[in-house]
């Protein structure tokens, strides 16, 4: 069990002098280069090869036109969040389980460490023979590559729960249900939400990995059709997508931090 | 904790007992940490008189957080018993509260949610809660800071939030660890007489630990003197002043100055002998 939710917490990257341009300013340049540099480069290359940057927009927007990357896409979002839901579901109490009784979590702990080590591309045939190639098998994958950051990230931050804080809430009598919601749960969301990200991040692969070995369908399909057909342009496109939405996907879920744990925020407000 | 020493609870028929008078009895309790490691209480004895305040005084490490923790039920006793209202403790009880050494304010709570959560976890009506905390906000000074999270205030207010938080429940038996010893000598006076206010409306037993004897004799009715580690009462003192106190004309009195005198004397002998050690 050793997955550390990742704490950079905001506000310790501001101590730069009065000289250097803002992070946010050199962000935006530095994507600015890369994408100039990809499309000079991409347009010097044969494009069975390489693509660039424009290419890939107009390509976008003939398949955003003709629906294409709509239907695959909704098929692939569905699988997706099916299975990080059913992970959230799942990952979130049995963690909180383990960490809070010692019988559960030795009981758990073998089958989590094993197969949290296993690489789960190698139980695909095992899935599919058991529940088949359609959508029950890919949400079952997804939810096999999401739920055990979700899982272990829970377990730790419920044993990162204030020993003190339990004994004030034991002073006023609190019951063990009361002491998970009062207590246990809101200390163990910087954790749970540093899961659930890493969970995203895991899910996409799971998600499109899950396309390439089940019945091809989704941004998985899309990929597997154009690179066969030397589609380069095309071809980036569901790749583009896949990674607006891990961007996206995170980003929504540190705004979701900021508004469910306010008090988080310290260090910026010093 | 043997069984037989429990009350058995009275048959239904029987007229309803006298109001419970609470009363601590701390009877020859020993404790030490990890399996006789550290002693940290040695045959402590200690009794509290229903609706009276001691206040337990003595250097640091000798067990005063322990003895409270004892008495709220939070830890076991190696030997000894105590007993609240002729009960023996062996859990903690909704009608003891504590304000702790820590403060423990809950981080994602705001100080009124904080102050509401003894209340919250008796099951009062929201109307009643939001009443209740309105009053003991307002008696610790913190109106305005309502909704401001723990990591908004300052030491002091965090300490005043904590007891609030134990006062609002309304305990017939309340447990202070050093509770304004992050106040400013000011505030402190005020927020002494704001407790001896409340104690004269709402007569609670309490156990004060402080490290100021002034404040101890402002407040208290005894005053338990520790030993050092592993900590006994050394000597109880009847303070033996007239209520209300004014608290200028208490420091002018004879009797304060002696006292005064005689617990620095014996607490130097406690911290002197600890170095020597
Ligand atoms: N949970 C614990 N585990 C091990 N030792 C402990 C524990 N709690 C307290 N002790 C030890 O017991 C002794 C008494 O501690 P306690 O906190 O009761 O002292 P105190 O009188 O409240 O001190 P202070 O005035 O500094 O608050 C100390 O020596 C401490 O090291
Ligand atoms: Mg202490």
């Amino acid at each position: 069990m050793s997955v550390v939710a990742d704490q950079n917490r905001p506000g310790q990257r501001r101590r730069e002098g009065a000289g250097t341009p803002s992070p946010a300013m050199v962000r935006v340049l530095s994507v600015v280069v890369g994408l100039v540099a990809w499309e000079v480069y991409g347009r010097a290359v044969h494009s069975v090869i390489l693509t660039y940057p424009s290419a890939v927009v107009r390509a976008a927007y003939e398949l955003v036109r003709a629906g294409e990357l709509q239907f695959y896409l909704q098929s692939s979002v569905v699988v997706l969040v099916l299975g990080l839901a059913s992970a959230v579901a799942v990952g979130i109490p049995l963690g909180i389980l383990m960490g809070r009784r010692a019988i559960i979590e030795h009981a758990f702990d073998p089958y989590v460490n094993a197969l949290y080590a296993t690489p789960l591309v190698a139980a695909i045939p095992v899935i599919v023979v058991w529940f088949g190639f359609q959508t029950t098998a890919k949400v079952i994958l997804v939810f096999l590559f999401c739920v055990f950051p979700v899982l272990i990230n829970t377990f730790q931050g419920v044993k990162n729960t204030d020993a003190r804080l339990v004994e004030v809430a034991r002073s006023f009598c609190s019951s063990e249900w009361r002491l998970w919601r009062d207590l246990v749960l809101p200390s163990s969301v910087p954790f749970i939400l540093a899961g659930i990200r890493l969970a995203i991040g895991r899910g996409l692969v799971g998600m499109v990995v899950a396309e390439f070995y089940t019945t091809i369908t989704g941004l998985g399909y899309m990929i597997v059709q154009y690179a066969n057909s030397f589609r380069m342009d095309r071809l980036f496109v569901p790749i583009v997508v896949l990674m607006l939405m891990g961007v996206g996907l995170t980003g929504v879920l540190r705004r979701l931090e900021r508004r469910i744990a306010p008090w988080l925020q310290v260090p910026q407000e010093e | 904790m043997r069984a037989d020493d429990r009350i058995s609870p009275l048959p239904a028929v029987t007229p309803a007992p006298a109001p419970p008078q609470a009363m601590v009895v701390v009877d020859q309790v020993s404790k030490s940490f990890w399996r006789r490691g550290t002693a940290a209480l040695q045959t402590c004895s200690l009794q509290v008189p229903s609706n009276e305040i001691v206040c337990v005084i003595g250097p640091s490490g000798c067990g005063k957080t322990t003895l409270l923790r004892i008495v709220d039920g939070l830890i076991p006793v190696d030997s000894g018993r105590v007993l609240i209202n002729g009960i023996e403790v062996a859990a903690p009880r909704p009608d003891v509260a504590m304000v702790f050494q820590h403060v423990g304010l809950l981080p994602w709570k705001t100080a009124s949610d904080n102050v509401a959560y003894g209340l919250r976890l008796q099951g009062r009506s929201e109307r009643e809660v939001s009443d209740t905390i309105a009053r003991y906000i307002d008696l610790v000074g913190l109106r305005g800071f309502e909704s401001a999270y723990p990591y908004q205030l300052s030491g002091g207010m965090q300490q005043r939030v904590g007891l609030a938080r134990a006062l609002a429940v309304n305990p017939t038996v309340l447990l202070m660890d050093e509770p304004f010893g992050s106040l400013d000598a000011q505030t402190r006076e005020l927020m002494q007489e704001e407790l001896l206010r409340v104690w004269r409306s709402q007569p609670k037993t309490m156990i004060f630990v402080t490290h100021s004897i002034d404040e101890a004799i402002i407040l208290g009715g005894r005053v338990a003197l520790m030993t050092r580690r592993p900590g006994r009462i050394k000597e109880v003192i009847d303070v033996n002043l007239p209520r209300p106190r004014d608290p200028e004309a208490v420091r002018r009195s004879p009797r304060y100055l002696e006292m005064r005198e005689h617990i620095w004397h014996e607490l130097k002998v406690e911290v002197g002998g600890r170095a020597l050690s």
